[in-house]
């Protein structure tokens, strides 16, 4: 079985304040700590569970610039066999679907059994790329997986619909699945195994050695195109309670007391 | 006349909310735009689904196919294909909710029409798609174009637009459209709906919830968030990192994927409030967030917030309770 697994380098923003930088288009990246997008956590781990058990390859491709290396050094180090990094500055500000031309063109000449995403990357969050690809590739696809067994030449997967209920579909392989957060729970890398991980090679490739041309690829290349960034507006904010932690304490039993609350 | 077309969105025989809501946000823009709100159902029974979205638009379409009784993306794309191409709409609206995820990029890309997802707004200048969707987890608003081209599909977010009836209603006509599948779907079969275990709680009966999130670092942190739950009379609830951690089943978890919960008090620990939990908690009657950044969007929807480590206020905030309690007794 092998298998291709597409992840991205992000920010963690989740605790982190965000600033928009001087061209209005982006966020203040200095000072951010990055990592494997969530949800290619989840895909990744699926990926080295599957050949785990019925052995194969698995494959962590990238598309970014050359720090994207400390994620498929964390891919690698958990179980990837190989490691592709696609970078070249005019991949800059390509939108998901020129994300997928560019994954397209190093996939068809790969063999896959399985490709595995995240469904959605932490930082633009556009849910796209995963069956964009699929439809390139002319391969079946599933989003939004929770849950995935394989058989010969099918496999059953649960997808999450929303309040809670799931559908469980049968799909044929080769296919490509864009993962949901908990479908697995992410293992932990040693440093020893990061260690070892530097020696694998990272195979780099840039626009020429894609097939693609200048205008299949960044903004030339996309569906969309950022016009400006800018802090949501508040509508309604908190009363904020301030003071030692006790005097919060006291204020919130004061306001739950009111309320008959307690 | 130019024609914008809304995909109805159905489950288990019931249209779903986001359909209305994106009928009301596509009559604005229809009426802008001098176009045609124009409505789509697929499914088995197709013309009696459409019944509710007569009072929604001028026109439906229902494509009526045994073999469109449960979503299927595949036997979608085949039909809109056909329906896309020979209304040629000026915009398609799909839910971005777990369909429309399914379904949009594929068919965006089978057609190579521009696709612009989760949109919290979107508005035509000139020709132009203007949208407006969001970043980082809700942190980072983003105003977006589309490339130009006759037409355009979006997503559109849950809960975002509310559904309004016209005045006076619009009466509209249900027409049908043959189906366009020969044969059955075989790359990707629907099995069956599947619902997660019964647990032993049932979060929308609590009155008082305390809800916790990310900021609980460590499934060994739990037990004093539930000890301060249970000296408040309140359940525990969670959003839902906590929930994939495996830390607590998932019949507490709170959101779109999860619980829509009403209670009178909702305790907000170490939670965020991205959208996909506040849909679930926002309509509580009291809402007390604890959160290290201020920066947090839980705090434009809490009534009181306070930016603090949730392992002080914990502590202190069980004690006062048990204080208060005592008090109460002795006199």
């Amino acid at each position: 079985m092998d298998i291709i697994v597409c992840v991205k380098h992000v920010p963690e923003t989740a605790e982190a304040e965000l600033k928009i930088d001087s061209t209005g288009k982006n966020i203040e990246k200095t000072g951010l700590v990055y990592d494997i997008n969530e949800w290619d956590d989840y895909a990744l781990e699926e990926a080295v569970r599957i050949k785990e058990k019925q052995s194969g390859t698995v494959t962590a491709i990238t598309i970014g610039a050359e720090d994207s290396d400390a994620t498929l050094r964390k891919c690698l180090a958990r179980g990837a066999d190989k490691a592709i990094r696609l970078t070249d500055p005019k991949f800059a500000d390509s939108d998901g679907y020129a994300i997928a031309k560019i994954l397209h063109s190093v996939i068809k000449t790969l063999h896959y059994d399985l490709i595995l995403t995240g469904m959605q990357a932490g930082d633009d969050g556009n849910a796209e790329v995963g069956p964009i690809l699929a439809e390139m590739l002319g391969i079946p696809h599933a989003t939004m997986v929770k849950k995935l067994e394989l058989a010969t030449g099918t496999a059953k997967v649960n997808r999450e619909l929303e309040g809670g209920l799931e559908e469980q579909l049968e799909v044929k392989t080769p296919a490509l699945f864009s993962v949901q957060t908990g479908i697995n729970e992410p293992r932990y890398v040693s440093i020893m195994g990061i260690r070892k991980a530097m020696q694998k090679e990272i195979k780099v490739m840039t626009l020429a050695d894609t097939g693609l041309t200048e205008n299949d690829v960044g903004t030339a290349g996309s569906w969309t195109k950022i016009e400006k960034l800018y802090v949501p507006p508040v509508e309604k904010q908190a009363e904020f309670l301030k003071g030692t932690p006790d005097e919060v304490a006291a204020k919130i039993t004061e306001i739950l007391k009111s309320k008959g609350l307690i | 006349m130019a024609k914008i077309l809304v995909l109805a969105e159905h489950r288990q025989g019931a249209i779903r909310d986001i359909t209305y809501e994106m009928l009301t946000k596509a009559r604005e823009l229809a009426e802008k735009t001098n176009a045609e709100l124009t409505a789509i159902v697929l499914g088995k029974n197709a013309k009696e689904l459409a019944k509710p979205l007569t009072e929604y638009a001028k026109t439906i379409i229902a494509v009526e196919d045994g073999k469109l009784e449960n979503f299927n993306s595949e036997a979608y794309k085949k039909i809109l294909t056909k329906l896309i191409t020979e209304h040629k709409p000026s915009l398609v609206l799909m839910g971005h909710t777990s369909y429309g995820i399914d379904l949009a990029p594929r068919l965006a890309a089978a057609l190579n029409l521009p696709l612009a997802t989760d949109l919290i707004d979107l508005a035509f200048e000139n020709d132009t798609l203007n949208v407006t969707r969001q970043m980082y987890g809700g942190k980072v608003n983003v105003k977006a174009t589309a490339r130009k081209a006759e037409t355009y599909i979006v997503t559109i977010r849950q809960a975002t637009f509310t559904a309004k009836k016209p005045e006076p209603p619009a009466d509209g006509q249900i027409t049908e459209a043959p189906s366009q599948l020969t044969e059955e779907i075989v790359e990707k079969r629907f099995i069956q709906y599947v619902l997660p275990p019964p647990g032993g709680v049932d979060i929308t009966a609590a009155e008082k919830l305390v809800g916790i999130g990310r900021g609980i670092k460590d499934h060994a942190n739990i037990p004093q968030v539930e000890d301060l739950a249970k000296t408040l009379g309140a359940v525990l609830s969670c959003s839902r990192p906590i929930v994939d951690k495996g830390w607590l089943p998932n019949d507490r978890q709170v959101g779109t994927s999860g619980k829509t919960v009403k209670p009178k008090l909702y305790l907000a620990l170490g939670i965020s409030g991205a959208f996909q939990h506040v849909l679930g908690m926002k309509s509580s009657d009291l809402i007390i967030a604890v959160n290290k950044d201020p920066e947090a969007p839980i705090f434009s929807f809490a009534d009181y917030g306070i930016v603090e480590d949730l392992f002080k206020i914990v502590p202190s905030l069980k004690n006062k309770v048990n204080e208060l309690r005592t008090q109460k007794t002795s006199t």
